[in-house]
């Protein structure tokens, strides 16, 4: 046998008693690792259709009118969220516009050289530790801390803006104003830190092009750098909306979960994740489906929410 | 040259720029100025309210921690003193552990399916399509969720159907954390691993894996950190329990969930129990999140 012949088996030998152990252990690594991987991205739609299954007697009983139906009665079994669907987009609001211009402030104040970095470094740090404060710690800071505190703010509404729908009736300590409040404190630091990263990411050569053409650093902020970031800026704002319309311990606790149909941000209210809270654990089973339905129509709203935020940051990076 | 690469600073380069201001129509300069301030006041309108929140926090948790026996000691009947939440620790401990051990291995396997085998493919962009969406939906689908295949199927609330429902919340971080961990070790390590005569299973179990492993545990700890903290998943899956649970097969009590039910109480015993309650809750997530950080800043390749 030549030499050449000899160290061709040998490779093809010790190719062979790789196939047997190794090749199995490759070939099946893969295979496992694929198969968790479509079921990590199966769990979504799982989600979504085990919620469906579990709404489709309310869904068949109630139809669309539970989406317009003002009671949620037990006893006589009528049910429909119209009241939580108004508490729960107008708590997201308000949550919005608190935090809307204190985030992008703030974004601007930590990325375009206000103040010296030993100064942003540790506002930023604590921006990012809101995050982690689990929200039921805030639901309980917002009762015992906060309320006492707006409380005469809320009578103050009444009393000057008491014409409008928005703020008639008795002022309470538990009402939908409240709750977007507390919203804003826990979404702020989503807006900042997507914003603050926009901006990083932002090509100099706008910053330099417009200071050169004598614009101020105002006017470079308010008409380069915010329209050129703006698609980041819509994503941000859309990712806080859906935190806000998801968020459940803070209205669970502070909304008042009032039953009727009610305009007013300052009397009690409900909403979506808040009726599932107080509810669920004593529902009986058409409770439970109707329950379910209600939760159906929170997850379709923070679906295009989220979906719609998702496609604007992918349009974003294709751009940069 | 060098300078050209740097982000041109907004503020004052060189004093030419003052100058320039000075000389400027003062209505632009006032402009200016005003909103410098007002940008300033709103990052310290943000700052405020979380210094508020430690500070009732620490004040009133402590006041309440005096109690010795507040870790051993199961809670108090209804308006009387005395007691702890001992029993809810171990519960949070125990649904964690259950979350832990479903979120850890199926996140970071198909996360390295993600990262190794399927880089650029369709069924990578949909799997991370799908988690960034899934982190997204309210906490509480996890709940209503875990309730609905785990509970309905058992017929009583548990320990596992809470790590059930905190492992869903947990897994879109997982992946995302182990894939960014994954693609930022460097090609060579796996080309050198090949060019020895390892395999794939052994370039990614023994290569590929320890180099970014500080990276996975960071995210992992960040995960459970914001799952240790959620109420809503729990309120139809570990319930509550007002006695030490033996097993994960009972209702178990939780810190966000005895925090919840405490603090709608209309007694003080209890509401200075959950105030307490908070301040260890708190120290506990705090504490990961910001070991965490400090990890991840370390790393580099």
């Amino acid at each position: 046998m030549k030499p050449e012949d000899q160290s061709t088996e040998f490779q093809r030998k010790g190719l062979e008693k790789q196939t047997d152990t190794t090749r199995v252990l490759d070939v099946g690594f893969l295979g496992f690792t694929l198969l968790l991987a479509i079921g990590a991205g199966a769990v979504l739609f799982w989600i979504i259709a085990q919620t469906a299954l579990e709404a489709l007697p309310a869904i068949q009983q109630f139809g669309f009118g539970f989406l317009f139906e003002a009671t949620w009665n037990p006893v006589t079994t009528t049910y429909g969220v119209l009241p939580q669907i108004y508490g729960t987009l107008m708590t997201s609001f308000i949550a919005l516009l608190i935090a809307i211009p204190l985030g992008i402030g703030t974004a601007i104040f930590l990325t375009e050289d206000f103040a010296p970095k030993w100064v942003t470094t540790p506002i930023a740090f604590l921006i990012e530790l809101i995050v982690s404060i689990p929200s039921v710690v805030l639901g309980l800071w917002g009762i015992f801390v906060l309320v006492p505190v707006v409380r005469p703010f809320f009578r103050f509404l009444n009393d000057i803006l008491g014409w409008m729908p928005f703020f008639e009736g008795t002022a309470r300590s538990n009402n939908l104003l409240i709750v977007g409040m507390v919203l804003s404190i826990m979404i702020v630091p989503i807006i900042i830190s997507i914003t603050r990263s926009t901006f990083e990411v932002l090509p100099s050569d706008l910053r330099t092009g417009s200071l050169a053409l004598g614009a101020t650093r105002w006017e470079t902020i308010l008409r380069v750098l915010i329209p050129a970031g703006l698609s980041g800026i819509i994503s941000s704002i859309m990712l806080a909306l859906g935190r806000a319309m998801g968020e459940t311990m803070v209205a669970a606790m502070m909304v008042g979960n009032a039953n009727r149909f009610n305009l007013s941000l300052i009397e009690p209210g409900s909403t979506i994740t808040g009726l599932i809270a107080s509810q669920f654990g004593e529902a009986g089973r058409t409770q439970v489906a109707a329950l379910m339905y209600g939760a159906l129509v929170l997850m379709i709203l923070s679906l295009v929410v989220n979906i719609l935020s998702e496609l604007i940051i992918r349009r974003f990076q294709n751009i940069e | 040259m060098a300078k050209r690469n740097r982000k041109p600073s907004l503020a004052s380069e060189g004093d030419n720029f003052d100058i320039s201001n000075q000389k400027m129509n003062p209505q632009r300069r006032i402009t200016g100025n005003v909103l410098t301030i007002l940008s300033m006041v709103f990052a310290a309108a943000i700052v405020a309210p979380l210094l508020w929140v430690l500070f009732s926090v620490f004040e009133r948790g402590v006041d309440a921690l005096v109690f010795p026996d507040i870790f051993t000691k199961l809670p108090p009947p209804p308006g009387l003193a005395e007691g702890g939440f001992g029993h809810a620790i171990v519960g949070t401990l125990m649904v964690l552990g259950v979350a832990i051990s479903i979120a850890v291995p199926v996140g970071v396997l198909a996360a390295i399916y993600l990262a190794e085998f399927g880089r650029g493919t369709r069924l990578a962009y949909f799997v991370k399509f799908s988690a960034n969406v899934l982190s997204g939906i309210p906490a509480i689908m996890c709940g209503l969720f875990a309730y609905s295949i785990v509970v309905r199927r058992f017929g009583s609330f548990s320990a596992f159907s809470g790590g059930v429902a905190l492992a869903v919340l947990m897994l879109p971080y997982i992946i995302r954390a182990t894939e960014e961990a994954l693609l930022l070790v460097p090609n060579e390590m796996r080309l050198a691993a090949r060019g020895i005569g390892a395999t794939q299973f052994q370039t990614i179990t023994q290569i590929v894996l320890p180099a970014a492993l500080t990276s996975i545990v960071t995210g992992v700890v960040l995960a459970t950190a914001r799952a240790a903290g959620e109420a809503a998943p729990l309120l139809f899956t570990a319930f509550n329990n007002t006695y030490w649970s033996t097993s994960v097969w009972e209702p178990t009590a939780t810190m966000p969930v005895l925090i919840y039910f405490f603090s709608i109480m209309p007694y003080q015993a209890s509401q200075s129990l959950a105030w307490a309650a908070s301040l260890v809750l708190l120290a506990m997530v705090m504490t990961f999140s910001i070991l965490a950080r400090l990890l991840t800043r370390k790393k580099k390749f």
